[in-house]
């Protein structure tokens, strides 16, 4: 018996509901804000090390074995997501202390953030195909709450693409999970993929790969179905920007990822040709999007898409290099992201505005602020020596390996107009002279302590690249670990379903 | 049965579609309701339509006897019709927020966040 498989799910639901509890209080809902992500940081690291020592975690719901119930799985790549998932839940609930506003925290801003950490954690932690879209939903339910928080005129444009787009997907991904139970007579991810083998109508299996495709690239936002991000990632609440950005596209990066390596993986030349060119021009047409940007959030919501691709690039070229350099990916681009949305947080209190037209003088004024940019920035452009040099490294090695000339020289293309990206906020934000005062409204004063708590997530997240870049050892061996566990789906079935399940060619 | 429920699925999908694409907003939550009970008549029917044989244990056996309905998929589309009855709810209430805010009901009138 593992209790930590269901805990990181538990703590964030249970921390949600306390939270309810003192909807009146905000200092109760603050310390347990803080509290349950630590918890969930706590017990997500308790988790990722009894997967790394014990190998692949079955949990049953209500002792029905597998396939007839719902089962909860964790392999090293769910449980490596789940300990990213605490680390921005963490990071963020800290940061929140400091920039949410009365008027958010009143309309249940904190259990919202509970609910959609719980709906995180499960996706990750599900071993059933119904199961992820009902924890989809769940996150996407509390994700359209906290996007309209405030109810400004520019969040309510935004949200409406960003909910019709999203539930667009999971209807479309509902349907193909239909289709696949019609097909296969199972929702337990492993048996489905046991199954699967054995049917001959691959005419079919493809229809459905494409229809999971299109669902989770939908909500990982791959080309062409990114625009809703770059619509609305800039319109909410800075402190909810940042844990859209670290986590809601890479759930759907996560689908990506299991799907196509336990279920879909038996036609790699169709799938996952047609993922190698979405990657290819997810990343172009991102980084394209974000150079002709001058708001300092909407370049870096361009840059999630751009990114995304090289993670989809690193599953689509399937080789076990790849795989390893997407999950190494994965793990440098949540935290670098979050980071740099809750930098231009800081820039925000600060000089008052997002418009890089309007900031300037950092570097003057606020030279530990440039720093603290200038380690996730230099690390999502792939400068060494920090965490984005490797991953990018990796990437780039195994597409070389792999033959892929033109993707590969997408990447590398991608990763210097990213640098050109972040030169250009560097310069706008931090180098150039303040812009005469205009008609920028007097900000009010910012207290030494509110700058703390903005200030040590940033720190936090900041020493986190670092470490990455400066000692990658220990995080490239997770990354291989977890890519051998992906690319032996049959220990994924035979931990799920039992020793002597027969595992069909 | 199937080829008939097939025909109303397919009508079902395509006036949702059609509505989609139309720039009232108002159109666009029909067409997502459209879209959602389509989604659950689909599911409720790809096990296929068994008459009168309920999943139903007969007394002094372990397990039921020859053919019976399927009830998976009647759990499923339960469930997604709970989700469903949520989540758009939610968008009614935001399209109702987004109009009083707004004061457009034109899709076209909404592109202040692009590009």
């Amino acid at each position: 018996m593992n209790p930590e498989i269901a805990l990181p799910i538990l703590i964030p639901l249970m921390s949600g509901a306390v939270s309810l509890v003192f909807w009146r209080s905000r200092l109760m809902q603050r310390l347990v804000a803080v509290g349950g992500t630590a918890g969930l940081l706590i017990t997500a690291l308790w988790l990722l090390a009894s997967v790394n020592r014990e190998g692949i975690l079955v949990m049953h719901m209500g002792n029905w074995a597998a396939p007839f119930g719902i089962s909860l799985v964790a392999d090293l790549l769910g449980a490596i997501m789940v300990v990213l998932t605490g680390i921005i839940g963490l990071a963020v609930a800290i940061y929140s202390l400091a920039t949410a506003g009365r008027g958010h925290e009143a309309y249940g801003y904190f259990p919202l953030m509970h609910l959609l950490l719980a709906g995180v954690a499960g996706a990750f932690l599900t071993g059933d195909i119904f199961n992820l879209y009902v924890w989809f939903e769940v996150m996407l339910v509390a994700s359209f709450a906290l996007l309209i928080l405030g109810s400004e005129k520019a969040q309510m444009e935004g949200a409406i693409k960003y909910v019709t787009l999203n539930l667009l997907s999971s209807v479309i991904f509902l349907i193909a999970v239909g289709l696949l139970y019609g097909m296969v007579g199972t929702l337990n991810m492993a048996d489905i993929a046991r199954r699967l083998a054995a049917v001959e109508d691959q005419g079919m299996v493809d229809a459905l790969a494409m229809m999971f495709m299109v669902a989770f690239g939908i909500k990982a936002a791959a080309f062409p179905l990114f625009f809703w991000l770059p619509a609305s990632y800039h319109t909410p609440p800075v402190a909810v920007s940042a844990l859209f950005a670290g986590l809601l596209t890479k759930v759907g990066v996560y689908a990506l990822f299991r799907v196509f390596t336990l279920i879909f993986h038996h036609s790699p030349g169709y799938t996952h040709e047609i993922l190698l060119w979405g990657a290819g021009l997810t990343m172009l047409s991102g980084v394209l999007g974000a150079a002709a940007q001058f708001e300092f959030r909407r370049i870096l919501s361009f840059h999630i898409v751009s990114q995304i691709g090289y993670m989809i690039l690193g599953l689509a070229l399937f080789t076990p290099l790849a795989i390893v350099g997407g999950v190494f990916y994965i793990m440098h681009h949540i935290i670098v992201k979050a980071n740099l949305f809750l930098v231009s947080g800081i820039v925000h209190r600060l000089g008052g505005s997002y418009q890089l037209k309007r900031l300037g003088g950092f570097y003057r004024s606020h030279p530990w602020l440039a720093v603290l940019f200038l380690i996730p920035a230099l690390s999502l452009a792939g400068i060494p020596p920090l965490s984005g040099f490797l991953a990018k490294f990796i990437v780039i090695r195994a597409g070389i390996e792999a033959e892929a000339y033109g993707v590969t020289a997408i990447a590398l293309l991608v990763g210097l107009l990213t640098l050109y990206s972040m030169i250009k906020i560097w310069t706008e934000v931090f180098w150039k002279s303040t812009p005469p005062e205009g008609d920028v409204a007097p900000y009010p004063e910012v207290r030494q302590r509110e700058l703390w708590l903005m200030a040590a997530p940033v720190v936090g997240l900041g020493l986190c690249t670092l470490f990455i870049g400066l000692y990658p050892a220990p995080i490239h061996a997770l990354a291989e670990a977890s890519a051998a566990q992906l690319l032996d789906p049959d220990a994924y079935i035979r931990a799920v379903l039992g020793e002597g399940v027969e595992v069909l060619p | 049965m199937e080829p008939l429920m097939a025909v109303a699925i397919g009508i079902l999908f395509a006036a949702a579609i059609y509505m989609m694409l139309r720039r009232s907003i108002v159109k666009l939550v029909i067409g997502l309701m459209l879209l959602s009970n389509a989604a659950n008549l689909l599911i409720f029917s790809t096990a296929g339509m068994t008459r009168g044989a309920p999943p139903l244990v007969p007394e002094g056996l372990t397990a039921p006897e020859g053919a019976i309905a399927d009830p998976l998929p009647q759990a499923l589309v339960l469930t997604a019709i709970v989700i469903a009855f949520g989540v758009l709810s939610f968008a009614v209430v935001l399209v109702r927020r987004a109009w009083e805010i707004v004061r457009a009901d034109d899709l076209d009138k909404m592109k202040d966040t692009d590009t």
